[in-house]
């Protein structure tokens, strides 16, 4: 079951009128930039917390 | 021919150049096999690369040389449309993560190289075979072409004209490749990817300090967007499902590719996949923040020829010439780590998948690598005539049309990990189904990536590599359930 958390990037991010707009900024980064970019280390923590059950399985 | 050159920014790029030749040939001795003489060992590199050399080589060749001048272009251009890129290249890895180490198992048990392999051993179909190899060169010829250019553009920053030193780069590459096999395009990935991250980092650190920070930066570029009249920071309602469409059928795509299934092949294990999986967005990160160099260039107001020259026109503007040598080196050596590892897939795939099949298939391995050395310089001779020949229009369309092509093998590589259900007659003709349909629909949208589909409900455009795929699989569930109706092709399946 915890191999789910491998779909989470794809409905974050196939979501796009959530993300499409400018509010709230974030270092001067627009909504749009800075969520798409979030999802890059939350992408990589979801695969890891996927891998070490993986890994553990065999 | 070198009438333009900023000296400093020439020796840089020089000695570059020079020292990853010199590693390129050095590399045949690195890890050192017993013999070279193997396709495992030209064609995979022995199969060993650990975590770190394979983190090096896939983010080496997956993050191309043309994607650093072609992203910041197209968000020059058109602004949030081409961040396209960003979702795409994060989406891609749960689904390596996923189905990449199964793939890896098979070929490391059964011996594979290429996707053609995985194909015949799961179907036992030569038909299928040849389909998904010959997919697999077609699709990347054109992608060795758009390296060219990506090095094209970097030479000619650095006011060199002319087309000797683009000859004399890629006679260099084809040399070592010939001599060293992947082993030189993972030895000089190291080099090529710190470089690039050098180059961002400086970018994304120094450029905005000089153009009043990010926010000046993304008001900067609406307002040139808006004084343009097209294109914008944000996406228009019509390009929502266009934007989410390409993002998901290029990530599909991207590991069927030969050259990003040599690094996966090449690699030392499952776990080494899985990892990479999780530590290659970082490459990603780089790629999104990249691609801001587009907006960038609006910030500072720079007359661009043609939207590729905004990352050169960028470098020559902001930073002392020296660095600028530096950072088109980086572009110019990040060309040769994808177009190694491209003309080395397509390579294997012809000896593998043709040469042994329908030619000699008594072939030694000995006489495999043989092979394989021959085709990959064929292979770049042929990028490179096609480049110096033709259009540079040509290469970017038939790159479109080979996104499109390499999609329709996901079914016949990927579906046999997992299910029995499908014939190898099926998947044959979803994939010719979904080749043919495709490319005529792109042909006669102009050969725009994009398909006009009406739901009822207003057009809607979608990728229409993705649309071939759905008629593929579609194709393919329905020959499957008429032949599974019929009970003489039942009996030869079993008989096969």
């Amino acid at each position: 079951m915890i191999r789910l958390l491998l779909l989470l990037p794809f409905i974050g991010l196939m979501i796009v009128p959530f993300y499409n707009i400018r509010e709230p900024y974030l270092f001067g980064f627009p909504f749009f930039y800075w969520y798409q970019l979030a999802w890059v280390p939350l992408t990589s923590l979801l695969t890891y917390i996927v891998y070490r059950s993986v890994r553990r399985a065999g | 021919m070198l009438a333009n050159v900023d000296s400093a920014a020439f020796a840089v790029f020089l000695v570059l150049f020079i020292l990853v030749t010199g590693m390129g040939f050095v590399a045949a001795r690195w890890r050192k096999p017993e013999t070279l003489a193997h396709l495992d060992e030209w064609g995979l590199g022995g199969r060993k690369f650990g975590t770190l050399i394979t983190w090096f080589l896939v983010g080496g060749d997956f993050y191309t040389a043309y994607t650093v001048i072609a992203v910041p272009a197209l968000v020059y251009a058109v602004g949030a449309y081409g961040f396209f890129a960003l979702p795409y290249t994060i989406i891609v890895y749960p689904f390596v993560f996923a189905v990449m180490p199964v793939l890896w198992k098979v070929a490391k048990n059964r011996g594979y190289v290429t996707a053609g392999d995985v194909v015949r051993g799961a179907y036992g179909s030569r038909g299928l075979e040849l389909a998904v190899a010959a997919t697999g060169v077609l699709a990347t010829m054109p992608y060795i072409a758009l390296q060219l250019i990506g090095m094209e553009v970097a030479i000619k920053a650095l006011g060199l004209s002319g087309e000797v030193p683009l000859v004399l780069a890629f006679l260099v590459l084809a040399l070592y490749t010939y001599s060293s096999g992947l082993r030189a395009p993972a030895l000089i990935a190291f080099v090529k990817d710190i470089m690039i991250y050098i180059v961002v980092i400086a970018a994304i650190a120094i450029v905005p300090s000089k153009l009043g920070g990010y926010g000046a930066i993304f008001t900067a570029a609406d307002a040139a967007f808006a004084a343009k009249g097209s294109g914008g920071i944000l996406l228009s309602p019509a390009q929502i499902v266009p934007y989410a469409s390409l993002a998901l059928g290029s990530a599909l795509a991207a590991f069927m590719y030969p050259h990003t299934l040599t690094g996966v092949f090449a690699s030392s294990g499952g776990n080494t996949i899985r990892k990479n999986a999780m530590l290659l967005p970082a490459y990603t990160l780089l790629l999104g923040l990249l691609a801001l160099l587009g907006y960038m260039g609006h910030a500072a107001g720079l007359k661009l020829a043609s939207n590729n020259d905004v990352v050169p026109e960028l470098f020559k503007t902001l930073f002392p010439s020296w660095f600028a040598g530096f950072a088109f080196a980086a572009i110019a050596i990040g060309a040769l780590v994808p177009a190694a590892v491209m003309s080395i897939g397509a390579a294997n795939l012809f000896t593998r998948n043709f040469w042994k099949v329908w030619v000699d298939p008594k072939v030694t391995p000995a006489g495999e690598a043989k092979v394989a050395k021959i085709t990959s310089m064929l292979v770049k001779v042929g990028a490179l005539l096609a480049i110096l020949l033709m259009p540079t229009q040509f290469a970017l369309d038939l790159q479109l049309l080979g996104g499109l092509w390499i999609l329709q093998t996901l079914p016949a590589l990927v579906f046999g990990l997992y299910l029995t259900w499908f014939s190898s007659t099926a998947l044959l003709a979803g994939w010719a189904v979904g080749l043919a349909g495709g490319s005529w629909l792109a042909w006669s949208d102009g050969l725009k990536p994009l398909h006009g589909m009406d739901f009822g409900a207003g057009k809607v455009a979608i990728y229409t590599g993705l649309l071939a795929l759905v008629l593929n699989i579609v194709v393919a569930v329905v020959v499957n359930l008429v032949l599974k109706g019929l009970p003489q092709a039942r009996l030869s399946r079993e008989a096969a």
